[in-house]
């Protein structure tokens, strides 16, 4: 029998590959993926918590609306600071971007 | 036992346990298409196996009874996100596609780090274990959506005015960076 359990294993794992792809990967726009990834991981936990432990109330499913809202400003901001990037230095390679270090 | 044995068994399968196995399939796909937005070579196939992945977390959620949540994953991050991602994409490279999307030199760290958070989570999981409350009937289908809105327009209603305040203020800022900038080149 599937419960609540299950539901945060899930999570888990996928939070585990986007946590893996956002610390290892190369391209910018890959990392943004992978949050994404991690994101809606937290979603899934949102609202699995709401349904099997306060079964009637939605505060829970309120949180993951917030979270997909923060998620669509974040990644159109940053898409637009890639692009912004790119047009600069021919490259989004993580690695070049190192402007700020000393 | 044999062949008819199996044949109850796959029998009783569908007729008593079909939220179960269309869990292990929604999450099979899910995970799989993860798996493939960290794994695959090219950033485009990355870009269309995380529309999967976000297709899958849907179907999650319609499980989970929650269908309005549903309609909005599929619409933004579907939709809005994924063409974002894919437009952008098409903006920026140049030349070949193929290992765009390869692991930096922190890939073994990386993945220790990551096996290393899931342990962690699991045995968080192992140890406490969550009594579930009884499961109500499901609601009604109109009544979902209703009472969200009851919820987030009273309740929430601060946290919903500062969240449309956060898109604005995200929209204007990623016109304002993304524009083209006269005299850089």
């Amino acid at each position: 029998m599937i419960n609540i359990n299950h539901y945060l294993l899930l999570s888990a794992l996928l939070f585990s590959i986007g946590l893996f792809g956002a610390l290892s990967k190369k391209n910018a726009v890959a990392i943004l993926l992978c949050i994404e990834l991690m994101l809606n991981a937290i979603n899934i936990n949102l609202v699995a918590f709401t349904r099997y432990l306060q079964p009637g109330d939605i505060t829970g499913q309120v949180f993951a609306v917030f979270v997909i809202v923060v998620a669509a400003a974040e990644i159109a901001l940053a898409l637009a600071i890639v692009i912004a990037v790119y047009r600069r230095r021919e490259t989004i390679a993580i690695e070049n971007l190192d402007w700020l270090k000393w | 036992m044999g062949l008819s044995g199996l044949l109850v068994y796959i029998n009783d399968l569908f007729v008593n346990h079909v939220f179960d196995l269309v869990f292990l399939v929604i999450s099979f796909i899910t995970v799989l298409s993860a798996l493939g937005v960290v794994f695959f070579r090219n950033i485009v196939h990355s870009a269309l196996s995380l529309v999967v992945t976000f297709l899958g977390v849907a179907a999650l959620f319609i499980t989970l009874e929650a269908e309005y949540l549903a309609f909005v994953q599929v619409l933004v991050y579907g939709g809005a996100v994924s063409v974002l991602i894919v437009f952008a994409l098409m903006l920026i490279q140049r030349g070949t596609v193929k290992e765009t999307n390869m692991f930096g030199r922190l890939a073994i760290p990386a993945l220790f780090t990551a096996f290393a958070v899931f342990a962690l989570l699991g045995w968080a999981l192992w140890q406490k274990s969550w009594t579930a409350k009884v499961v109500p009937a499901p609601a009604a289908a109109g009544n979902a959506v209703f009472n969200l809105a009851e919820v987030m327009l009273s309740q929430y209603v601060f946290p919903f005015e500062i969240a449309a305040v956060l898109l604005l203020v995200a929209m204007i800022a990623a016109i304002v960076i993304g524009k083209e900038v006269k005299g850089t080149k």
